[in-house]
């Protein structure tokens, strides 16, 4: 799903290296986490793969596509302030159909495939995604009026309604209290499976990395050349957050990361 | 409702957060205006006839001199000084308008841009513009267009500056997350910077509309024969019809309070989200 090859980045001319030589692969359907301290180059490697920033030197793929702008098979989220102050939930989950609508199917801004969505079709998929994440009752209300854990499920229902292949999400619930943010990442695991989505999710949260990445990357120091990459199987199972094998991964994500356990 | 629970989030206690309040909000708004309006008309009206019985002059008649002389001229030849003011205002806002945003949206977007030209606007925007009146009388003629020209020079700036700041401020997490939806530079204006901009070009207007008209009554004292500067001026003050230069007067304040009301209304109607609470 993602391939990326001998990746170097570095910000402007004279910037920091970031990346050097950089090689991962992902697979269609893995669950990947992103962690490391901040600083280490993991929002902007979200952001490569997204199409937001180019890559110095090197190859970014996903799917078939040679990244140089964003994919619109590629869903977003961002950890705060991605949605419309000035418009209401509905009209937030509804833009990216809009904008869909707005260009048609010209392969660049909306997939070839898919047919121009009419305003029917936007106002069920819309609702559906409402109900489904259960912020129907906030449809009415702007952005300003809900609580963080309403407006990240806004973020998803808006992401989700374009039927993505792949999900990237940077720190989108590192602003959330506890019980929001553990509600919010069983949804996640939940819609992972459903729609067998990829998904790559970049934090700094070491319990997060391990409960929704069966795959972790651990970024250190800079640049990031030679990667540790922690197996994570068991991820996602019901129940995994309370067992000794999340305690000890955790404790092994640590490691990587020079903390003690 | 019960004391253990907390009280539900009321749609009373946080005015204009859903936008099906609208009309009732809109209504609310335009009902309390007119009644402040009114009190207001009454104390005017009450300082009128006391600076009128105090100066006891020709040059200060009394408010009923005056009113039933103002219905007259409005049927008479005022309204159509009126229209050709309010044509001239409209074409500058309009004019203002298209021009300024963009250019507003440009410079607070290209930063490289904005570096190069903000100490130029710093510098030209505190300028008061009617100095420049005979320089475009004589580049522009005589014509509607110096005149709608100067207007629309002093809106201009107002817009720009306001709009450039509105587009600087978006913040590129909402940029970033539209351009993953599939956003290019036309959705990108149509579904952010339009929307976002449009409030700040109100409160530009808001700010700026009774300067626009100032400057319309100093303008309409030259190479014109219509318009309510030279209705007021030249056909009444100069002629000491004193009724019907109050009259122009009032024409005037009208023009300058209805633009005003027209565009606060709007404001607030494209702006309700501010009250909705902090996000931004």
């Amino acid at each position: 799903m993602i391939t990326i090859e001998n990746l170097t980045f570095r910000y402007g001319a004279r910037g920091a290296l970031v990346f050097q030589d950089f090689n991962w692969h992902v697979k269609p359907g893995e669950a990947w986490s992103i962690i490391g301290s901040s600083g280490c180059g993991k929002t902007t490697l979200l952001m490569l793969i997204a199409g937001l920033r180019r890559a110095t030197r090197g190859t970014i793929r996903v799917g078939n596509t040679l990244i140089q702008r964003p994919r619109p098979e590629t869903g977003l989220i961002l950890q705060d302030y991605g949605l419309l102050p000035w418009a209401s939930v509905w009209d937030n989950v509804a833009l990216g159909l809009r904008v869909r609508r707005f260009y048609g199917p010209d392969g660049k801004h909306a997939p070839r495939y898919e047919a121009r969505p009419s305003r029917q079709q936007t106002q069920q998929i819309v609702d559906s995604w409402l109900y489904r994440l259960h912020i129907n009752e906030q449809r009415d209300k702007f952005p300003g009026a809900i609580s963080g854990g309403q407006r990240q499920r806004t973020a998803i229902a808006r992401t989700l309604a374009l039927q993505p292949d792949l999900l990237l999400m940077d720190e989108p619930f590192s602003s959330l209290d506890a019980p929001t943010r553990e509600d919010l990442q069983t949804l996640v695991l939940s819609l992972q499976a459903e729609m067998r989505l990829t998904s790559v999710i970049v934090t700094h949260a070491i319990e997060e990395a391990a409960i929704l990445g069966r795959h972790i990357l651990v970024l250190s120091a800079l640049p990031n050349t030679d990667t540790v990459i922690v197996s994570n199987p068991d991820a996602g199972t019901p129940g995994y957050r309370s067992t000794q094998t999340f305690l000890d991964k955790c404790n092994e994500l640590r490691l990587h990361l020079g903390l003690k356990p | 409702m019960q004391r253990t629970t907390p009280a539900p989030r009321s749609e009373a206690l946080t005015p204009g957060s859903t936008p099906t309040g609208l009309l009732r909000d809109v209504t609310r708004h335009v009902l309390k205006r007119v009644g402040n309006l009114a009190l207001a008309v009454i104390i005017f009206l009450a300082c009128w006839t006391a600076l009128a019985a105090y100066l006891d002059r020709d040059i200060m008649p009394y408010p009923w001199q005056v009113g039933p002389v103002f219905v007259d001229e409005l049927q008479g030849v005022l309204w159509d000084h009126m229209l050709v003011s309010a044509r001239r205002v409209l074409a500058a806002i309009g004019a203002a308008v298209l021009v300024a945003t963009p250019v507003g949206l440009g410079l607070g977007q290209i930063r490289a841009l904005n570096r190069v030209f903000s100490p130029l606007i710093g510098l030209v925007h505190p300028i008061p513009k009617i100095v420049f009146l005979p320089v475009i009388l004589v580049v522009l003629g005589v014509g509607e267009r110096s005149k709608v020209f100067l207007i629309a020079l002093i809106l201009f700036f107002q817009i720009l500056v306001v709009v450039r700041d509105e587009a600087a401020g978006l913040r590129p997490e909402l940029i970033q997350s539209v351009r993953s939806l599939g956003a290019g530079r036309r959705a990108l204006f149509r579904y952010v910077y339009l929307p976002a901009s449009l409030p700040a070009v109100l409160t530009a207007l808001r700010v700026s509309v009774g300067t626009a008209i100032a400057v319309l009554f100093i303008a309409e004292q030259y190479s014109t024969r219509e318009g309510l500067g030279y209705y007021i001026v030249t056909l009444t003050w100069q002629r000491l019809r004193f009724e019907e230069m109050y009259s122009g007067i009032l024409a005037m304040s009208l023009l300058g309070l209805v633009l005003y009301t027209v565009v606060d209304v709007l404001e607030r109607i494209t702006g309700r989200w501010r009250s909705a609470g902090e996000y931004y």
